[in-house]
């Protein structure tokens, strides 16, 4: 038998395998195809103060190895998350956690605070990936000082396990890192899309109704591992690695750089099964390398 | 309806042209209730640059021998890859996915298809025949060439074609075709490029009957998880792969 179990702070995850926010719906989709309590935990939709009808189509974009969204955060907000769908949910033998994002920061304030009160969500995810309005339009995630400012204010109303999810369109992702480790984020979570952009040579048109999206799958894996190694050295806190995960092979790359837990995003959409495929393979390559324990593997990186 | 995921092996491949191919492929268990306008979603396993699976309309199904059949236009790299599988390779695919057209009894019902958009209008032509329906199906394509597979709607009603170039039945378009003139139906289901649908729904508006079309908006998962293929609708954006991808034309925004 191997130990799988791994922790954030307080939080017990049975395993190191979630799934990501906007690739999981609210686990309901996936209840077809495999038992959601087999997963550490479930990271459901993008979660707003008030409804959101997202970007006009297209929003997605084929790339070599992953693809461009740009689906824009449609959800019905938060006050719809509490009353329809977390009575629907709540009872998963999972970690249930809400991905909060907005664009000023009383609406993370006061959706984080609503969440709050929710028996059965043991966390949330804050995407400070979204552009602050009031700032004019640039991430919060961009800046150590608006990343501060809005997970500081959000640690006032938010008593569970506050996990901070980082954008990766950054020069120092780890200083961002220490930013928010510093105001009280009890783990981040690393890496968001990354910031690009795709044009149709025969139309002469941008493939996105926004132009730019964001990139994920396999294709930004590599940019992902260095950014989970950089932050896993520079905080304290523990770290949940994603960016491109396909496999049980390079989930176990991104615990070896320093991740506790790791979540598998774009992988949903090609195989529905894969995160618990990844559980799997987890326990065949310790089996295979003799480790009992998981919490063995992580930083477990041989730099001799 | 339970989504599955299997593998299936194809069993038969029938070139009908340079652009279009069959496939029949076969699952190891007996299927699942499938409904005429369902999609499957298959992944592309013989080319490593096809990164998302593909959505491919429910063509025909044969219970007995647990076969889908897929109707694919080669467009770009996956569905020319999919042209390059032989027999005995293994397909992963998930479905059935989407909602389904909307079935009535005893009326007249008028199919138009164009281009690859016949694929699920087979199925559908079998169930309203089933139903008691009257059947008129218009396939509307360049020329003769491309009027392929015909002979399988024979049995459940009555096949017309146009082509662009008067090769074959009547020239111009399936919203031309002097049977929308001089006949009157109760039902409009459409499928193909969406100038040719929008024609089909406003000829259907005009006589004041239903119409439902069947969206092929891009998509990533094909299952309602990652809401890439929306629609805008009279009630916001809509999922194509759930909530559709046959719609009403009175929901739609045309
Ligand atoms: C619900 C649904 C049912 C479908 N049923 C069928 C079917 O039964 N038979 C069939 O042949 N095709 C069907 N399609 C369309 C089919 O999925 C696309 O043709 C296919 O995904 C193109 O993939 P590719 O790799 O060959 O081309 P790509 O390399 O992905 O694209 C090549 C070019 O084709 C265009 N293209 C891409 N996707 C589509 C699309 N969905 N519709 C039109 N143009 C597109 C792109 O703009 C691009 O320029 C369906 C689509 C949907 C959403
Ligand atoms: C369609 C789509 C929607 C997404 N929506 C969200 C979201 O609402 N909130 C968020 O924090 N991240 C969102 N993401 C980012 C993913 O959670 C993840 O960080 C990113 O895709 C990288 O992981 P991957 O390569 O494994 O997909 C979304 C990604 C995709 C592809
Ligand atoms: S394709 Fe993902 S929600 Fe429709």
């Amino acid at each position: 038998m191997v130990n799988l179990e791994v922790k954030l702070k307080d939080l017990v995850l049975k395993n190191p395998v979630m799934t990501a926010s906007g690739t999981f719906g609210f686990g309901e989709e996936f209840a077809d195809f495999i038992d959601l309590s087999d997963l550490g935990g479930i990271i459901v939709k993008g979660t707003t103060r008030h409804h959101r009808e997202g970007n006009p189509y297209p929003r997605m974009a084929e790339t070599p190895s992953g693809m461009l969204n740009a689906v824009g955060l449609q959800n019905k907000g938060v006050e719809n998350f509490c009353q329809d769908i977390y009575p629907r949910i709540k009872d998963y033998q999972t970690n249930v956690m809400v991905n909060v994002s907005g664009s000023v920061i009383e609406d993370y304030v006061e959706t984080a605070a609503m969440i709050n009160e929710l028996e059965h969500i043991p966390g949330i995810e804050l995407n400070i990936s979204c552009p602050n309005v009031k700032e004019g339009g640039m991430a919060f995630g961009t800046s150590c000082a608006s990343a501060e400012e809005v997970v500081r204010a959000v640690r006032q109303v938010y008593k569970k396990h506050l996990m901070v999810k980082l954008s990766p369109n950054v020069t120092d992702i780890a200083s961002i890192a220490k930013a928010v480790e510093g105001q009280g984020a009890d783990s981040v979570s690393l890496i968001n899309t990354l910031l690009g952009m795709a044009i149709d040579a025969e139309t002469r048109k941008p493939l996105l109704s926004t132009v730019t999206g964001g990139l994920s799958g396999p294709c930004v894996k590599p940019v992902a591992l260095r950014m989970v190694w950089q932050v896993a050295q520079a905080v304290k806190i523990p770290v949940v690695g994603l960016g491109g995960i396909m496999n049980a092979k390079d989930a176990i790359e991104f615990i070896l750089a320093g991740a506790t837990a790791i979540q598998i995003g774009t992988a949903n959409f090609i195989d529905p099964q894969v995160s618990v495929k990844i559980v799997e393979g987890i326990k065949e390559y310790m089996i295979r390398h003799q480790v009992s324990d998981i919490n063995d593997l992580i930083g477990a990186i041989n730099l001799k | 309806m339970k989504k599955l995921i299997q593998d299936f092996e194809l069993v038969k491949y029938e070139e009908l042209n340079c652009e279009h191919f069959v496939l029949d492929i076969k699952a190891n268990e007996p299927l699942p209730e499938i409904l005429p306008g369902q999609f499957v979603n298959v992944r592309v396993d013989n080319n490593n640059s096809v990164f998302l699976r593909r959505p491919l309309s429910i063509h025909n199904v044969d219970y007995d021998r647990n076969v889908i059949q897929l109707f694919v236009k080669r467009i770009g790299e996956g569905t020319k890859s999919l042209g390059k599988l032989k027999i005995g390779d293994k397909l992963s695919v998930v479905y059935p996915l989407g909602n389904s057209y909307s079935i009535p009894k005893n009326a007249k019902t008028l199919l138009i298809g164009g281009g690859c958009g016949v694929a699920p209008l087979l199925y559908l032509s079998k169930f309203l025949h089933e139903a008691g329906n009257e059947v008129t199906t218009i396939l509307g394509v360049r020329s003769s060439y491309d009027a392929v597979g015909l002979k399988a709607y024979e049995p459940y009603g009555r096949i017309l074609v146009t082509t662009e170039d008067g090769s074959q039945g009547e020239k111009g378009y399936p919203t031309q075709h002097s049977v929308l003139e001089n006949e009157s139906f109760d039902y409009s289901f459409t499928c193909g490029p969406e100038p040719m649908m929008k024609a089909v729904a406003a000829y259907s508006e005009s006589k004041g009957i239903s119409c439902e079309v069947s969206l092929e908006n891009t998509m990533a998962c094909g299952f309602g998880a990652c809401l890439c293929c929306v629609t805008d609708t009279k009630k916001g954006n809509k999922c194509v792969c759930t909530e559709g991808p046959v719609f009403n034309i009175k929901d739609l925004k045309w």
